[in-house]
């Protein structure tokens, strides 16, 4: 049992800070939304330069060899400001995708990109049918004399719009549903066929619908075995499950400390709103429904390299639905509290809101993970 | 970070689980696996054995009988026994008493009352609440005049768990009315039950037992030696004891039991043509109280971790999150046995009483407890500072509002 963090990760907790402290106001931020990217190509740099973007690839690939601690410190702290940029598409979720499955050869390009900063990926997998049913993948790949050609589409693909390379999932075999015959391509973003519709999320992120077409991809473009591609998705899911938790609890803190702020500041009936029992008792909740949902967000942190299969599954499940449900309430709680400003666009607590709406709603909500877990009572 | 326990901290696990599967009485066990509240025997029994191992002053100092265990030790030894079921050992006297004689007790009170009270051979309880003085403890009443070598006490207690089993009562009362701060006025005294002017009147709760009690103190003459700390100084006592180590707090092991009980009976019961067990809507209920046991789980580690971190000397206010979500817990896990037993749950089955009359038992075993125990535990919310109170505790010490 050990809470402490390394010398290193407080250094990179401390320069994160210090980054996030002067570039991403909450001002700041909404000048980016308005960019066409809808992110900062500049930071992506910063980043870079930071080794963030190297944080969890091997030194091997000009990457800083860091673990899911380091992730989650670093989501956190991109929790607490709301960070546009395509971190989870590209280091966690594609990375991920590439480290499990990849060739040495696809290692050492993309790795190395990522970590330079050079190679922007996204995970193609949800389709629109498929809602959060991991094996409901009806994109196909066939194969031909020059590799596969690829025919499908992928939908509400994260930070789809801008990435280089797509890592896509479609059928080699087998029928919708079936665990078995989904394999991994890694596909380029402007490859002819690829059609892309990108859009904002309603936390202002973006993301992308994605078409193929007669995508002719090379045997190369293979990611991992044929067929075998289910356990890379469920991992690469972990790993998000687990790195988004990390950023709900960054959204959290922020969301507490500004409701605190507001009700030991804002006056009625001639006294600070704050000095009422019923508001300070919705703050306590808050606090202990974070607390539940940071031990949760350790958890998940701690599972993503659990070798376990199972025993992973069944606490990263757990850590989604407590981050959910503690996300949920205090995100509710603090627009309840600061009553109508926080209904406002303006106003910043109803943008963390957002996020942790959305980060709710991806790789399985709280009800498919309850109701995944509630098939395992035993 | 690492969120695993040590080699040697699973071990000891291990040793403490076989220690209690080894020398738990099997008719103890079985009572408490059927909801049963531990007899005063069974608590007697059980606390003397472990402190025949060692273990009964679990957080003592090693001067004083303590095993000199780490906070994590502490931690899963309180786990271990309350998932076994075994009964709990008498918080009065081992988190209440012990600690606040090592700290402020005179060497001539630890001697006389340390050994006795690991071993149980004195029954403590705790005179603390009043008619006008619950959660508001500052506002007692009960008065202490010193005449010679005595104090007069006059007053009355209230919701005096177990006082009818007690020898010995651990007092909070007035010895100076004019004190300028309610809470400067107050002192710490040890009362012998049996002084004359003492009288013990039973409360019965909503769940039919007899575990609370009124006490009411006569012109009780209590020997000035008795008086623990200074005099007018017991309210800082009195805080050390309510917020000294709070490890147990959230009685986690007991939650985890019951809901490991409930599963079983519902294989057992049916619903819809199948086993409870296979309902879904029970299923959810499960996975969710199981979900929010492994958050606290870790939120106590945490909080445990923070403790030893801070030198372990002064209580972490954020331990109140523990009370909060540990008695909610311990609710609904209590609320989830109940349900698995539906309207056999609901008969006032009086299975001692039928055993006595040489009668069969009425009903299936595991259906008598289950309502006393959720009516029962609806008072784990209020007691100990109500959850409202753990609220305030947080708002001001940690949110600062």
């Amino acid at each position: 049992m050990d809470f402490d963090l390394t010398d290193d990760q407080r250094l990179l907790t401390d320069s994160v800070t210090r980054l996030l402290g002067n570039e991403y106001g909450f001002e700041q931020r909404k000048a980016l939304l308005k960019t066409e990217m809808g992110w900062s190509e500049k930071l992506w740099g910063q980043y870079a330069e930071l080794g963030l973007l190297g944080l969890p690839i091997a030194e091997d690939f000009g990457g800083f060899g860091g673990g899911p601690v380091d992730i989650m410190l670093l989501m956190q702290a991109f929790g607490r400001h709301l960070v546009l940029e395509p971190y989870l598409a590209t280091v966690v979720l594609g990375a991920t995708a590439i480290k499990l499955a990849g060739s040495a050869a696809q290692q050492d390009e993309i790795l190395t990109g990522i970590a330079s900063g050079e190679i922007k990926l996204a995970f193609a997998h949800s389709e629109r049918q498929a809602r959060y049913d991991m094996t409901d993948v009806l994109t196909t790949a066939k194969p031909n004399a020059g590799g596969f050609i690829l025919e499908g589409a992928k939908s509400v693909v994260l930070h789809g719009d801008c990435a280089d390379k797509l890592v896509v999932s479609a059928r080699t075999a087998g029928n919708r549903d079936d665990a078995r015959g989904i394999s991994l391509f890694l596909v380029d973003g402007n490859a002819s066929g690829v059609a892309r519709r990108g859009y904002t999320l309603r936390d202002g992120t973006r993301a992308a619908e994605i078409s193929l077409s007669g995508v002719q991809v090379g045997r190369d473009a293979l990611l991992g075995e044929p067929d075998q591609a289910l356990g890379t998705i469920i991992r690469v899911t972990e790993a998000g499950i687990a790195a988004t938790g990390a950023e709900v609890i960054g959204a959290m803190e922020t969301m507490q400390a500004m409701t605190l702020d507001y009700l030991k500041t804002r006056q009625q009936f001639g006294k600070p709103i704050g000095e009422n029992q019923a508001l300070q008792h919705r703050a306590a909740e808050m606090l202990v429904a974070m607390e539940q949902g940071r031990s949760m967000a350790m958890l998940a942190a701690m599972m993503v390299d659990e070798p376990d299969a199972e025993e992973r599954a069944r606490n990263i499940a757990m850590a989604k639905v407590g981050v959910g449900q503690a996300g949920r309430f205090v995100s509710q709680n603090a627009v309840q509290l600061h009553g109508g400003i926080g209904m406002t666009e303006e106003y910043a607590v109803g943008h963390f809101f957002r996020r942790v709406m959305v980060v709710e709603h991806m790789f399985g909500d709280t009800a498919y993970h309850l109701d995944k877990l509630a098939d395992q009572v035993a | 970070m690492d969120l695993r326990f040590t080699p040697e901290e699973v071990a000891f696990r291990e040793e403490v689980r076989t220690f209690i599967a080894e020398n738990l009485p099997r008719e103890i066990k079985e009572r408490m696996r059927l909801g049963h509240p531990p007899r005063k025997q069974d608590t007697i029994a059980w606390q003397r054995i472990l402190n025949a191992k060692g273990w009964a002053a679990f957080s003592w100092p090693a001067d004083w009988g303590g095993p000199g265990w780490t906070a994590i030790q502490r931690m899963i030894f309180l786990e271990e026994n309350l998932s076994a079921p075994a009964p709990e050992l008498l918080s009065f006297n081992i988190t209440m008493l012990g600690p606040v004689l090592v700290q402020f007790g005179t060497q001539a009170q630890k001697e006389r009352f340390l050994p006795r009270a690991a071993n149980l051979d004195d029954w403590w309880c705790q005179g603390f609440s009043e008619p006008g003085a619950g959660s508001d403890l500052a506002s007692l009443r009960t008065a202490a005049k010193k005449e010679d070598d005595h104090y007069i006490v006059n007053g009355q207690k209230i919701w005096t768990s177990t006082a009818h089993n007690a020898d010995w009562c651990f007092c909070l009362v007035r010895t100076n009315p004019q004190a300028s701060k309610r809470q400067e006025g107050i002192s710490f005294l040890l009362i012998d039950m049996k002084t004359p002017g003492i009288e013990v009147r039973p409360i019965i709760s909503i769940d039919g037992s007899h575990h609370l009690n009124e006490v009411f103190f006569t012109d009780v003459k209590v020997p000035v030696e008795n008086l623990v700390g200074e005099e007018n100084k017991g309210w800082s006592v009195a805080k050390y004891l309510l917020g000294n180590e709070r490890t147990g707090i959230a009685r986690l092991g007991k939650s985890k039991e019951r809901v490991r009980y409930a599963k079983e009976v519902a294989r057992e019961v049916r619903m819809g043509g199948k086993p409870l067990i296979e309902d879904r809507a029970f299923r959810t209920r499960v996975a969710q109280l199981e979900i929010d046991m492994k958050a606290l789980e870790i939120t106590q580690l945490r909080v445990i971790s923070a403790y030893v971190k801070s030198g372990g000397n002064k209580p972490d206010p954020i331990s109140s999150v523990l009370k909060i979500k540990g008695t909610e817990l311990l609710q609904n896990s209590s609320e989830l046995v109940m349900d698995v037993g539906g309207p056999q749950a609901m008969p006032v089955w009086q299975r001692e009483l039928a055993a006595l009359a040489n009668e069969p038992a009425i009903g299936p075993d595991w259906a008598p407890q289950m309502a006393p125990a959720y009516l029962m535990l609806r008072a784990a919310s209020i007691y100990g500072g109500t959850n409202e109170i753990q609220k305030n505790i947080l708002n001001k010490a940690v949110l600062g509002l």
